[in-house]
């Protein structure tokens, strides 16, 4: 690895909410190992999807959202953003390329770099419950993959 | 990179930008379209878990790396107060129903 410097994003993050009064550090929620299966296929036989933080149908009140499976037809021209946790100091996501690569995927796919694009996306909510992640959402998602017959998902959180 | 490499996922492309443009900088088209092709090139070339740190560079100076979400003096009472919202925030959507 490069000798670069990355932001303590954990160590931050302990130390913003504990500057705010919360007394339970927060946990990430991680696995033991690491789950890793390698495609049986080339990359031109496969189908990519997009797993995104960015809200789509931001009615919904933040703390009940779920997972939500929606057709790339339906990709809002801006989504909403200002909910999530980023440097809001110093960019802006009025770009939706720079998170959400739909003109990218079109493109590769009519160049035959990729078999398709996904009929649908996939937004993940960004809550605190590990069990709402781990047993709701994320299982939810991996089911629309397989009806999809997604071979590629990319996870682009915010 | 702690976050994702605490979470063990299969593979991760690091872009060493500020959070909230994961493909690259808003614009840069190039640096959009390389994390795709990397990312692809990754899901479908690693033969273990990996992580690969790009060459996507934030074109202005490196501050922003001490200032994201920094706590000192002069946000110390401020911070105080956004806990405080947050929290009757939180109690008044658990009593509304609102909460998974």
């Amino acid at each position: 690895m490069k000798n670069q410097k990355f932001v303590p994003y954990m160590e931050r993050t302990r130390l913003f909410y504990q500057a705010q009064g919360f007394e339970k550090a927060y946990t990430w929620a991680h696995f033991e190992g690491t789950p890793f299966a390698k495609p049986k296929k080339p990359l031109e036989d496969c189908v990519v999807t997009v797993v995104t933080t960015a809200v789509a149908h931001a009615k919904i009140p933040k703390p009940i959202r779920r997972a939500e499976s929606i057709p790339f037809t339906e990709t809002p021209a801006r989504f909403e953003t200002s909910e999530l946790s980023w440097d809001k100091e110093t960019t802006h996501t009025d770009d939706r390329q720079s998170y959400f690569p739909l003109e990218i995927l079109n493109r590769l796919a009519g160049q035959g770099i990729i078999k398709r694009v996904s009929k649908r996306f996939h937004f993940v909510p960004t809550q605190y419950s590990h069990r709402a992640t781990i047993n709701a959402d994320a299982p939810s998602i991996a089911k629309a993959c397989g009806e999809d017959e997604v071979d590629i998902a990319l996870l682009i959180p915010l | 990179m702690d976050i994702v490499t605490h979470c063990n996922v299969p593979r991760y492309l690091h872009n060493d930008l500020p959070l909230g443009n994961p493909l690259g900088s808003p614009g840069d088209r190039e640096t959009q379209l390389e994390s795709v092709l990397s990312a692809l090139q990754l899901a479908i070339s690693a033969e273990h878990s990996v992580v690969q740190v790009s060459d996507a560079a934030w074109k202005g100076d490196g501050q922003w790396k001490e200032n994201y979400n920094k706590v000192d003096q002069s946000n110390r009472q401020a911070l105080l107060r956004l806990g405080q919202e947050n929290r009757k925030k939180r109690a008044e959507n658990k009593a509304r129903g609102l909460a998974r």
